[in-house]
């Protein structure tokens, strides 16, 4: 089980995200201006900044050479996880529903949240269970996911009631596309992998994408696809 | 050719940048504002300017969250319509 971690211009959340990935299997950057995925079995587009965030946040890096293959990689079913800027940037791509928009207090936020596991039916979230509460930390200006009309299988992830730190439509904290393959959101779970820093609680997403019966060759097809056409 | 891109919220959408900006104008005494909105205006040089639309769609606004109007005419042009 190799995760590729997914280096833009601006990334500064890809060294927590490779640390991450390695405790639960192989991991190697990819460069933005690459194309080549070097034969990963997950790809994970990282918190930080891309371009400067010029235009909108994600915009410009959407179209770089190695998203391309990310793009390509995710319609063919892979698993690609999408953290605070990368779910900016998968949302931008087109790979999820929805947008991103400036926190409702106009503020930068920084704080741990609860964040409640609403679809345990995906490659990042089925080693955990429905209602399942993870501390994780979050930590952006603009999160407010705004997605009218998303179907409820779509919601992954939900910020615990009077958590909500950024106006975020219905409480959304991380979303799937309709296949189930694709995961964005803003919440770090990365900085939430050892008890040292207060919670290891992230690790269940990446736990989850090493362990699904794919990544083990047990299962083919769709596997964890939330039975929607894409 | 010299094109004007005008970007603005969608209709709808919360914009707390707008409210803030209306609050400080009725802080500063100035009465009858409201329904303030923050965009943005891109500036470009085209020589195809009927290719701006699709230049709109794929980059410069994100239709989901964005409404955006395209203005021919020199720098200023926007501005002297809307003072007008």
């Amino acid at each position: 089980m190799k995760f590729g971690v997914v280096r833009f211009p601006g990334s500064c959340d890809e060294i927590d995200a490779l640390l991450a990935c390695r405790r639960f299997g192989e991991a190697q950057l990819l460069w933005h201006k690459e194309r080549d995925l070097g034969g990963v079995d997950a790809v994970v587009v990282p918190g930080g900044f891309s371009y400067g965030d010029y235009l909108r946040a994600g915009a410009i890096a959407r179209f770089s050479p190695l998203m391309e293959s990310v793009i390509e990689f995710a319609r063919d079913g892979g698993p690609v996880l999408g953290i605070c800027n990368g779910f900016q940037v998968l949302c931008e791509a087109g790979l999820l529903p929805g947008a991103l928009l400036p926190n409702r207090s106009l503020r930068f936020v920084c704080r741990q949240v609860d964040v409640i596991v609403e679809n345990p039916d995906t490659p990042f979230t089925h080693a955990c269970q429905a209602g399942d509460v993870l501390s994780v930390p979050v930590k952006h200006t603009t999160g407010r996911y705004h997605a009218p009309g998303i179907p409820h299988e779509q919601v992954v992830l939900r910020y615990a009631p009077g958590q909500n730190p950024n106006g975020a439509q219905d409480d959304i904290a991380g979303v799937c596309n309709s296949a189930g393959n694709v995961l964005g959101l803003m919440p770090h779970p990365e900085h939430a992998v050892d008890p040292v820093t207060g919670s290891a609680d992230g690790g269940r997403l990446f736990e989850s994408v090493a362990s699904r019966p794919e990544a083990a060759g047990l299962a083919g097809g769709a596997g964890f696809g939330i039975g929607l056409t894409t | 050719m010299r094109v004007q891109v005008l970007i603005r919220p969608k209709q709808g959408i919360l914009d707390p940048q707008g409210q803030t900006v209306e609050q400080a104008l009725q802080a500063l005494g100035f009465q009858g504002v409201r329904d303030v909105h923050v965009g943005r205006l891109i500036e470009l040089d085209v020589d195809d300017p009927s290719r701006v639309a699709e230049m709109c769609e794929r980059l410069l606004a994100n239709p989901l969250i964005e409404d955006y109007e395209v203005l021919p005419g020199e720098p200023g042009t926007a501005g002297a319509r809307w003072a007008a």
